[in-house]
């Protein structure tokens, strides 16, 4: 039984339909979402001991059984998974269930290896499509929008997550898949396309394209943006919005977990919030592993509490964020994740110093709200770590005056100076040196050879 | 007097790359100039149909701005920028930079100035009797 309680309404305006997907769930008390998390753990617990070779083995090498698993509480006491775990039993070795359950395949990119390989069984599609709604719904999303959505169909698991979710909802998509943007542009304008759903490297691709063909952002007719699958900056969304006249919303996921549906930013955009009901999520230390307090920034470890296929057990997802379980304006009482800061993998290690391309890039919106386009090239010459920025040079942060140019050089070296607390090597290129990608965005080359 | 100004990175080519730009535009030059350090260059042009320039050489995908400067005539012989530079001087005005050319027959010198203060200067020099020339009279200049 759901309890009401008074902030779960306060600052929502009474009648404002379709403002949450799954109410009961996604307001949920929060002792009574603890109690529910803590049963469905113990559960999955159960479950991969018994169905899964691989989480038996490492739970029997801590010495530890099912029934040691009795609450939420016990949870730091559970081996992490990694990529390479998943990756070593591949391709099936971590399902739980018998293949003749799993109805969908995807798989990652794989670019570093063979790729990590995610099972659904007809469960967990419905579960996706559920949250993939909630997701959609919570970034503004009805059953009126015609939304578009850009983001690769394949084995990716961006395009099918959210195109299931909008089918649940009602609204009518647009399964274009990523690529061909000139044909996108005309799509959208032709369609009279309301939410997008993309990358936001690919949302700032589209908006340059449509610039260049000159169609101005009043000839669309776009209000969303869903937009995910790499970390982005503030910025970066103040831009997107201005070129393309979106609300741009964050949402994260990944395909270990379930793909795109593990938490979306709302309407208030203060936090992605986590679906608490089916993720329980961790902040640690990434070299330690050791959990840290709420609001601390370290590596979002999340165990999944009601798939079937592949469950996953404190899975460490690698990008940096905090957790804040504070009420949210929105009514939702899901803790609210801080927008992605980063991979633990992207960062580059120059001379003992972590870099993220993301405190790149808020320097550089800072700066001159610069068209995000930056590289970083990382280089050792003479045993010497050298790191060189590479800044494309948008028409506001032109000038016809060397002296001008010289100065923004000086003090975006100096501005990424003081915060790296490296030294750096700024180096302003024209537009379109640096490749622009219709998938993820590629933020540093290391040609160091180690 | 709009000029055009192009950034460009200090690489072999990068500079025909524009001028190929205009030239199949049809449009006409009537000065140059190029600001460069070791990184990169700024290109300063006075063209004879600016916004079509700026319009196309965006297009390009260049970083293009438009830059509001002086177009100055004066005599072609020892003295003529020097009256026209101690005016300024005299006027509290700098210049931020100028860059020149002379037509014959006409042996009169163009010079293009870039100043902090545009009004000023333009009422100084007009009051000393200095031809300042418009975006019509540089353009005719071109044609000829």
């Amino acid at each position: 039984m759901i309890r009401s309680r008074e902030w779960f309404t306060h600052g929502i305006k009474e009648g404002v339909a379709g403002m949450y997907w799954d109410k009961v769930h996604e307001c949920m008390d929060r002792q009574q979402l603890r109690e529910l998390q803590s049963q469905r753990l113990v559960e999955t617990v159960r479950r991969v001991y018994h169905n899964v070779p691989y989480y038996r083995q490492r739970m029997q090498e801590m010495g530890l059984v099912p029934e040691d698993i009795r609450g939420i509480e016990d949870l730091p006491r559970l081996p992490f998974t990694t990529k390479q775990d998943l990756r070593d039993n591949y391709p099936y070795g971590t399902f739980a269930v018998p293949m003749s359950e799993i109805v969908r395949i995807h798989a990652s990119s794989g670019t570093t290896g063979k790729p990590t390989v995610v099972g659904y069984t007809r469960k967990d599609i419905i579960t996706w499509s559920e949250l993939m709604a909630r997701t959609l719904v919570c970034g503004g999303t009805t059953k009126d929008s015609v939304i578009q959505v850009a983001y690769g169909y394949g084995l990716f698991t961006g395009a099918f997550g959210v195109h299931y979710g909008a089918e649940r909802i009602g609204a009518s998509v647009i399964p274009i898949s990523g690529g061909n943007t000139k044909r996108q542009i005309m799509i959208m304008k032709d369609f009279g396309t309301t939410v997008l759903a993309c990358t936001p490297s690919y949302a700032l691709y589209i908006a340059e394209t449509m610039e260049e063909m000159g169609i101005k952002r009043e000839e669309l007719k776009l209000q969303y943006g869903i937009f995910g699958a790499e970390p982005w900056s503030e910025g970066m969304r103040r831009e997107i919005e201005s070129k393309l006249g979106v609300s741009a919303i964050d949402i994260y996921g990944l395909s270990e977990v379930i793909g795109p549906g593990v938490a979306s930013e709302c309407q208030y955009k203060c936090g992605l919030h986590i679906f608490e009901d089916h993720f329980i999520p961790e902040i640690v230390d990434p070299e330690t592993g050791e959990v840290l307090p709420e609001g601390e920034e370290g590596e979002l470890v999340i165990t999944t509490i009601t798939k079937e296929g592949l469950p996953v057990i404190r899975y460490r997802t690698r990008d940096i964020s905090a957790l804040n379980y504070q009420p949210c304006r929105c009514g939702r009482t899901h803790v609210r994740m801080k927008k992605v800061l980063g991979r633990t993998d992207d960062m580059v290690v120059v001379r003992g110093v972590n870099v993220f391309p993301s405190q790149i890039e808020s320097i550089l919106m800072e700066i001159g709200q610069t068209e995000p386009h930056y590289l970083l090239v990382v280089d050792r010459i003479n045993n010497m770590d050298v790191l060189e920025v590479w800044v494309e040079v948008s028409n506001k942060l032109f000038s016809d005056e060397v002296r001008k140019l010289e100065e923004l050089n000086r003090r975006i070296t100096s501005e990424i100076q003081s915060t790296l607390g490296l030294s750096v090597r700024v180096k302003l290129v024209e537009p379109k040196t640096i490749e622009r990608s219709e998938g993820k965005a590629r933020r540093v080359i290391d040609r160091r050879k180690l | 007097m709009i000029q055009i100004s192009v950034f460009l990175e200090n690489k072999r080519g990068k500079l025909a790359e524009v001028t190929k730009v205009l030239a199949e535009h049809g449009i006409d030059m009537c000065a140059i100039s190029i600001a460069d350090t070791t990184n990169f260059g700024i290109l300063r042009i006075i063209v004879d149909d600016p916004e079509k320039a700026l319009r196309v050489l965006r297009q390009a995908g260049y970083t293009v701005n438009t830059t509001e400067v002086l177009a100055v005539e004066v005599p072609d012989r020892p003295g003529g920028l020097n009256r026209v530079l101690d005016i300024l001087s005299k006027g509290d005005i700098n210049v931020e930079y100028l860059y020149s050319f002379v037509r014959r027959p006409a042996e009169r010198a163009l010079i293009l100035f870039k100043v902090n203060d545009l009004k000023m200067a333009k009422e100084i020099l007009m009051r000393e009797n200095v031809s300042v020339l418009t975006e019509d009279d540089v353009n005719d200049l071109c044609s000829k």
